[in-house]
């Protein structure tokens, strides 16, 4: 049986969507679990919701990187379990190294919140292989710190990987500047690490896998989740 | 002191005063530093920093011009801050 362990830290707020969306929806065993619990590691596959954790204070992510639970966190990883990070859960991958760039304040300097598209690029990591390549999710943004950068050379090993999972783009499927709701290098919204099973997304799925919840009555988010559990059932 | 008329570096340090309270600063000492076990550290304050590059005719007057317009414009706020004013040294 998959068991999903949801990582909070003070100022997380998205974990009780997240654990809505598993227990309810995919119906997988899913528990909430402080950040300092030594037994993370039991579970199979961590995730890192959004919030806010230590009040985004000197970087977003970056005081919840060096807690404890990141090292059992890259422990796992390095064991090959999945792990995922919504928001500033991403934030939080960055600081701690477990994916490689950085979040930067939005090039508006403002908290932007709204829905975008992405497009899936690789659809070979845990996260995303339920989606069809190219496909295109609608999913709802709401982050100040979310301008992804990365030096050149960062970049050409990014490519060269297929570790750019997600960019920006409008519904038609155009990568362009409007498309581009924070000012990421190459519209980047997620990636991956080389291997696949650490991927980190601004846009938060929980908050589009029920298509009562979305204007555009879809449910386009639940396809990340449901990877995942598809990819352990086997 | 420079003489020459020229391109000057200023540095515009804006801090809380020290009867202000920081919980960045207190944040990052608690959780990040005490929690990694730098117990050598008492205090922290968080601070902005500004870079002015200001044409002036010597250092003394390219930092005049900065002061004025740090109080002109409240660049801060001299109720709740400390405003201090620096020439980068030429390397």
């Amino acid at each position: 049986m998959i068991r999903i362990a949801i990582i909070r830290f003070p100022g997380t707020n998205c974990d009780r969507d997240t654990l809505h969306v598993i227990k309810n929806i995919l119906k997988i065993n899913t528990e909430l679990v402080w950040h300092t619990d030594n037994n993370i590691d039991k579970y199979d596959v961590a995730i890192l919701p959004g919030g806010f954790s230590y009040g985004d204070n000197l970087r977003a992510g970056i005081i919840a990187a060096h807690s404890p639970a990141l090292k059992i966190i890259k422990d796992m990883a390095n064991k090959g379990k999945p792990i995922l990070g919504i928001c500033n859960g991403f934030q939080i991958l960055v600081e701690s190294g477990l994916l490689p760039g950085s979040l930067l304040y939005n090039s508006s300097l403002k908290f932007v919140c709204k829905w975008i598209n992405v497009k899936v690029n690789n659809c070979k990591t845990s996260f995303t292989s339920d989606c069809k390549k190219s496909s295109i999710l609608r999913m709802p943004i709401a982050h100040a710190e979310g301008r992804y950068f990365i030096d050149n050379k960062g970049l050409k090993e990014l490519k060269r990987n297929n570790q750019i999972v997600f960019t920006y783009v409008n519904e038609q499927g155009i990568k362009n500047e409007r498309s581009n709701p924070n000012g990421s290098l190459e519209n980047i919204a997620g990636i991956s690490n080389i291997e696949g099973n650490v991927v980190g997304l601004m846009p938060h799925p929980e908050r589009s896998s029920e298509k009562i919840l979305s204007p555009y009555n879809n449910d386009d988010g639940i396809k990340i989740i449901q990877s995942v559990v598809n990819n352990l059932k086997g | 002191m420079s003489t020459q008329r020229g391109t000057y570096k200023v540095i515009v340090k804006i801090e809380n005063k020290p009867l202000i309270k920081d919980p960045e600063g207190e944040v990052i000492l608690r959780d990040l530093l005490m929690k990694n076990n730098y117990n050598q550290v008492s205090n922290i304050r968080t601070a902005k920093l500004l870079e002015f590059e200001v044409k002036a005719n010597n250092s003394e007057n390219a930092k005049k011009i900065i002061k004025e317009i740090c109080d002109e414009l409240r660049i801060y706020n001299p109720l709740v801050s400390n405003c201090i004013i620096e020439l980068e040294e030429e390397s």
